[in-house]
């Protein structure tokens, strides 16, 4: 108990810590925002009304206290360039954002400790070599390069999958989704719309092997290096030695062993995907905070710049606490500490 | 640097970094077409596809993307260079006050790192270039910016590891002054992992600056820069597939090579992890 509420309160102050840093970027930029929100043609008199409005005449420190204030009540502030409020901006497009994580992350996931157990099992033979040389790649991969190049051959060639986006124009008038949770593929398989369904899951495979590649290349090089270790150790040798069978000292001792570290290293890529959506979403012109945020960078949109910035300081650091939670369940030395 | 050639895949990537290396020095030398790689358009020869005239094939402005590629090569390998050696600098110097002084310089180091570190990967990067404005040297200071504390957690970690052992404390105890004790004793002692963190990292910052480019927050038409380039071959992808695929390629390859060195290194100087 003591241990989660240490967790707790250094989140805080975190979270706290960061939303000062954001702050303090968004105030120090060069241009002044406030001509990002009126435009080019209007006047000084203009500008410093808007300036009065906006709060900005204020001193640093007062604005930031109200800053923080409004944050804690749910008031991220207007998106200078869609001109509405941020929070709504960001709850909106964040289903499509988590559900392409989600397959990504299970895709990678499973094909890399797949692809790890069985280069563990041919190592030094010519299938570890060829795993090897994936998951490097993986890992160098330029991210908007790849999404690029499949989109040429799957999409441009071969027509295979769509290009971009999440559905289909038409499918909102033939088989509309009813929303339920806001998770579009979600909802379509609660409300067995199954045109849905098929329509966003071949829509999905595209970006989701995209945004995975890194994630892949990182979990499968951490499970052939964990799985070797631990196969070397004593106890192994013990168990093989009594004849257990092969399988069973395989899945049920090694494997076990070995996941902590992937554990690890599933939530650190997970935290990479984060800003790998940023370049996923952009290529594939997903609805999501990825495309938002690159958006919202390009055009100095500081109010969404600084919500954007501050979800994903909240997601990583959501991620590494389920990280440590699942290596507390995994490993019961971990609360030992 | 025996170890550099210790099995094909390495071999393969040093050679690739060498001739990265070797465009980067040579480039307006060696490019088919010098004048093009620097800048120089050329509108009549647009879109010509990879063939004998061009192996690579023109761009929108008629320029040889092969020119361009290799003329690209010395802002990509620079931008590296610097981000991580600013970063290491500023971080190894922190780290190693940290480290050997304990208390609360230490603690107010480590806390101001964790900030810079609570943050996504790139994500500070690109908050930054965009607060400071794109372009290349902005692109390089928002990279240094979220680089260092990497470098500072690793440096303090080892420098107070050495800092008990004996010998460095019969050193304070004989009175040598702090200064001496931190360059000679300890700095040496950390090059190993600083060598190991900065090959690893080489490769990363040449993808990161190539992603930054690409959103185009980084280097600025008309500059010869990789990601750049791709962004500009995006729209064209299904018809003049070879602009971004080719320019695309080449931070591949860059990032590639740099990584499998940076392994080979690693298992070099750290036997420990390469018997895994």
């Amino acid at each position: 108990m003591k241990i989660l509420w240490n967790r707790l309160s250094s989140a805080l102050l975190v979270l706290f810590a960061a939303s000062f840093v954001t702050f303090t970027l968004a105030r120090v930029i060069p241009s002044d925002p406030s001509l990002a929100y009126i435009g080019p043609k209007a006047t000084a008199a203009d500008a410093a009304q808007l300036r009065i409005t906006l709060g900005l005449d204020q001193p640093i420190p007062v604005q930031y206290i109200k800053y923080l204030g409004e944050t804690l009540h749910g008031n991220w502030g207007y998106s200078l360039s869609t001109k509405q409020p941020v929070l709504q901006e960001i709850i909106d497009r964040l289903p499509a954002t988590l559900e392409l994580v989600f397959f990504a992350m299970s895709f990678a996931l499973i094909c890399g400790v797949a692809m790890g157990v069985y280069a563990a099992k041919y190592r030094g033979r010519i299938q570890d070599s060829i795993i090897r040389i994936l998951a490097i790649a993986g890992v160098s991969m330029p991210a908007f390069w790849l999404g690029l190049l499949l989109q040429m051959l799957f999409a441009g060639r071969l027509t295979w999958f769509p290009a971009t986006g999440q559905f289909d124009i038409d499918l909102k008038y033939d088989n509309p989704i009813t929303k339920i949770t806001g998770f579009p593929i979600f909802d379509s398989i609660v409300t067995g719309n199954f045109a849905a369904t098929v329509n966003g899951l071949h829509h999905m495979v595209l970006p989701a092997l995209t945004l995975s590649a890194y994630s892949f290349g990182l979990i499968s090089r951490m499970a052939r290096a964990n799985l070797l270790e631990v196969m070397s150790q004593d106890y192994i040798k013990v168990a093989r030695a009594y004849g257990l069978s092969e399988r069973i000292v395989f899945f049920k001792l090694a494997l076990r062993n070995a996941l902590p570290p992937i554990v690890t290293i599933t939530g650190l890529s997970t935290a990479y995907l984060i800003t790998g959506t940023f370049f996923v979403e952009q290529v594939y012109n997903w609805p999501g905070i990825g495309s938002f945020a690159v958006n919202s960078l390009i055009s100095i949109d500081y109010p969404a710049i600084m919500g954007i910035t501050l979800l994903a300081a909240i997601g990583y650091l959501v991620i590494n606490f389920i990280v440590d939670l699942i290596h507390a369940k995994l490993d019961p030395r971990v609360w030992m500490r | 640097m025996s170890f550099l050639f210790k099995d094909k895949l390495t071999g393969t990537a040093t050679v690739m970094m060498l001739i990265f290396i070797v465009a980067a020095i040579f480039g307006p030398w060696i490019s088919p077409n010098a004048k093009e790689g620097a800048g120089a358009t050329n509108v009549d020869n647009s879109y010509i596809g990879p063939g004998w005239q061009h192996l690579l094939g023109t761009d929108e402005l008629g320029r040889d993307l092969l020119s361009r590629i290799i003329y690209g090569a010395r802002p990509a390998l620079l931008i590296a260079l610097a981000v991580v050696g600013f970063a290491a600098i500023i971080g190894t110097l922190l780290g190693l006050i940290a480290g050997y002084a304990g208390g609360w310089i230490d603690n107010l180091i480590m806390r101001v790192s964790e900030l810079f570190l609570s943050f996504p990967p790139l994500l500070l990067s690109l908050v930054a270039v965009t607060f400071l404005g794109p372009g290349l040297i902005n692109a390089l200071i928002a990279l240094i910016i979220s680089w260092w504390p990497w470098y500072a957690r690793l440096i303090r970690v080892e420098a107070s590891i050495i800092k008990s052992k004996p010998y460095v404390e019969i050193s304070a105890a004989m009175g040598v002054p702090d200064r001496i004790i931190i360059l000679r004793h300890i700095l040496r002692n950390v090059t190993t992992p600083l060598i190991v963190q900065i090959a690893a990292d080489l490769g990363t910052v040449i993808l990161a600056a190539g992603s930054l480019a690409f959103i185009g927050l980084g280097a600025q038409p008309p500059s010869a820069d990789w990601g750049l380039m791709v962004a500009q071959g995006r729209n064209l992808i299904f018809d003049q597939w070879w602009i971004s695929t080719f320019s695309g390629l080449a931070i591949f390859l860059a990032v590639l090579s740099f990584n499998i060195i940076g392994d080979a290194l690693r298992d070099h100087f750290d036997p420990r992890i390469a018997r895994q």
